[in-house]
């Protein structure tokens, strides 16, 4: 049984006659990595900061750990750690004292020894006594990370943790928010604009769209995750097609350069069909697994 | 949680460069002014006090220490509100340019607890600042200059004060510039949660004082009313302790104004702080 960790109901927002937010509606389970996906100007970071109320809400409820945030702020504020849009630190101090300053106010005791830790286990170990100001992007985004998780909070909101990043950053920020999960059992928000980072990772999500929510749920149910969408690329396309048609029923599709087909099939069969082709003397040079989250992710933002 | 942001925003303040401008500034132009009247003061006092010469004897050292103290408090009263804003009118905004504001606005302590620290971190250092004009101005003038009556011309005509018994005037005296300052620096600071920027708050401020200052000087009927109200009319209240009798009464109304200024800028500072969207 999940319970409930944040509860979001109709939460609106609008800065001087632009409705930044409109009736947005979500829940986040314990333990669940919840994706938080929108294109640009959706209302993911708006509605974030309400959630920390860093800004006011108009109008919705916001509860947290089953508090109300409005009444119960710095309870509820003590058990998360987050970054939000990017890790801004003061630049004329070290890694360290800028943490040694945030842990002060983190309300919960952090000794010394558990900042140096933090900042090993985000992989900054050496550069403690570095200012902030020498940091490279990638090093900011560890130091943001660090800070979110010093005090040991049970939620973590991260908005956009990978931007700007090397794809070697990426992974890393992916498999730190993986070992948050799974090994410490973190409830974690994640608002990305890398779609497949949240395929990947996220177990439930929200797609919002121009203040509004377009949709919520599991991952898998949403995405039918049984189905996948593959591309073949072969000597002979036709073929392939025929073969496809004749002895598995499948209406596949050549791409534009009709060198691949691409064919939405269960999981199961992908061997099968890879068997048929080579049987019947098709030469395959790739077979590739489409990410099934981008054309949803578009389609629900075009008929949203 | 106060008192733990208020040892943040200490540190924050001690490691920021423009935190020692003030200092180096006021050592700078005070300086200035002492060698300069160390090597050519006399002839300076020989031309104030020609007029006198004819109707009084002067016996002893005129150009001394606190002589010297006077002199630089009077000129520096104006132009130190400068300094104090450079750090105090950066205090949020400043913050809020960074991003920091932000970072800290997500962590367990209530907007007024980081107002409020920021406020108190804001009167140490003006505190600071007060107690080196006063080494400075007081401290190094009597090294150089020595001790003596202390000769003033004020409003009511020349007062001369015994050396015995100045020292007390000038202990409430820059406790009387703290208080102005004080308020310059709870102006500024709520200036600064109005602004996402630096700049703004510290041009606001000089603005504000420069613009009262102007309305205080001018003999206009329309503004006789709202001079008695003005913040800087009451930055040099402590001139009154060096008139013979002090007018108590005129001190402790300035004191009354200008602690009002800083409980109505505090106030307002609050207030908005605590409806403040933080955006940047």
């Amino acid at each position: 049984m999940n319970s409930t960790i944040v509860s979001v109901k109709n939460l609106s927002k609008s800065f001087k006659g632009f409705q930044a937010v409109k009736d947005v509606s979500f829940t986040v389970n314990k333990n669940d990595v919840f994706g938080f996906l929108g294109p640009n100007g959706a209302g993911k970071s708006t509605s974030l900061r309400c959630m920390l109320s860093l800004i006011k809400e108009d109008s919705g409820d916001i509860s947290l750990f089953g508090m109300p945030m409005k009444s119960n702020r710095t309870a509820v504020l003590s058990n998360i750690g987050s970054i939000i849009e990017k890790p801004d630190f003061y630049k004329y101090l070290s890694a360290y004292k800028n943490l040694e300053l945030l842990a002060r106010i983190s309300g919960s005791s952090v000794s010394k020894s558990a900042i140096n830790d933090i900042l090993e286990f985000v992989g900054l170990q050496g550069r403690e006594n570095h200012r902030f100001r020498t940091f490279s992007h990638g090093m900011k985004q560890r130091l943001g990370i660090a800070q979110a998780l010093m005090h040991n909070p049970e939620l973590i909101i991260l908005d956009e943790p990978t931007t700007g990043l090397d794809p070697q950053g990426i992974v890393d920020i992916r498999n730190l928010i993986l070992k948050l999960s799974q090994e410490q059992g973190k409830t974690v928000i994640l608002s990305s604009h890398q779609l497949s980072e949240i395929e990947m990772i996220a177990n439930r999500m929200v797609i919002i769209n121009k203040g509004e929510t377009l949709i919520e749920g599991s991952v898998n149910e949403l995405l039918n995750t049984s189905q996948m969408v593959v591309r073949f690329q072969l000597d002979d396309v036709q073929r392939g097609l025929k073969l496809l048609s004749l002895d598995f029923g499948i209406d596949a599709k050549p791409d534009a350069t009709g060198q691949e087909l691409e064919l939405e099939i269960e999981k199961m069969r992908i061997a099968d069909v890879a068997e048929c082709f080579v049987k019947n003397g098709i030469r395959i040079y790739s077979i590739e697994q489409k990410r099934k989250l981008e054309d949803y992710f578009i389609k629900m933002i075009k008929e949203g | 949680m106060l008192l733990k942001n208020t040892i943040n925003e200490l540190i924050k303040i001690i490691a920021k460069p423009r935190s020692y401008i003030g200092f180096g500034a006021l050592t700078l132009l005070i300086g200035v002014i002492l060698l300069a009247m160390k090597a050519d003061g006399k002839s300076f006092i020989s031309f104030v006090t020609a007029s006198f010469e004819q109707t009084l004897s002067f016996n002893g050292e005129i150009l001394n220490g606190n002589l010297m103290a006077f002199v630089i408090l009077q000129m520096l009263i104006i132009h130190v509100p400068l300094l104090v804003a450079l750090v105090t009118g950066d205090l949020v905004s400043g913050e809020a340019a960074m991003g920091t504001l932000r970072m800290m606005a997500t962590k367990p302590i209530s907007r007024s607890a980081i107002l409020g620290s920021k406020l108190l971190a804001g009167a140490i250092y003006t505190l600071l600042l007060t107690l080196w004009m006063a080494f400075m101005a007081y401290g190094v003038g009597q090294w150089m200059f020595g001790s003596g009556d202390l000769i003033v011309l004020n409003n009511d005509g020349l007062v001369i004060i015994p050396s015995d018994d100045i020292l007390w005037r000038y202990l409430y005296g820059f406790g009387l510039a703290y208080l102005a300052l004080l308020a310059i620096a709870s102006m500024s600071i709520c200036f600064s949660v109005f602004s996402d920027n630096s700049i703004g708050p510290i041009v606001s401020t000089m603005s504000v004082i420069i613009l009262f200052t102007i309305i205080g000087s001018l003999d206009v009927s329309s503004f006789h009313s709202i001079q008695p109200f003005l913040l800087t009319t009451h930055m040099s209240a402590w001139r009154s302790l060096f008139e013979m009798p002090v007018p108590v009464g005129d001190i402790l109304n300035s004191v009354y104004i200008l602690i009002a200024h800083i409980i109505g800028f505090t106030g307002i500072a609050l207030w908005k702080f605590n409806k403040k969207d933080i955006n940047t």
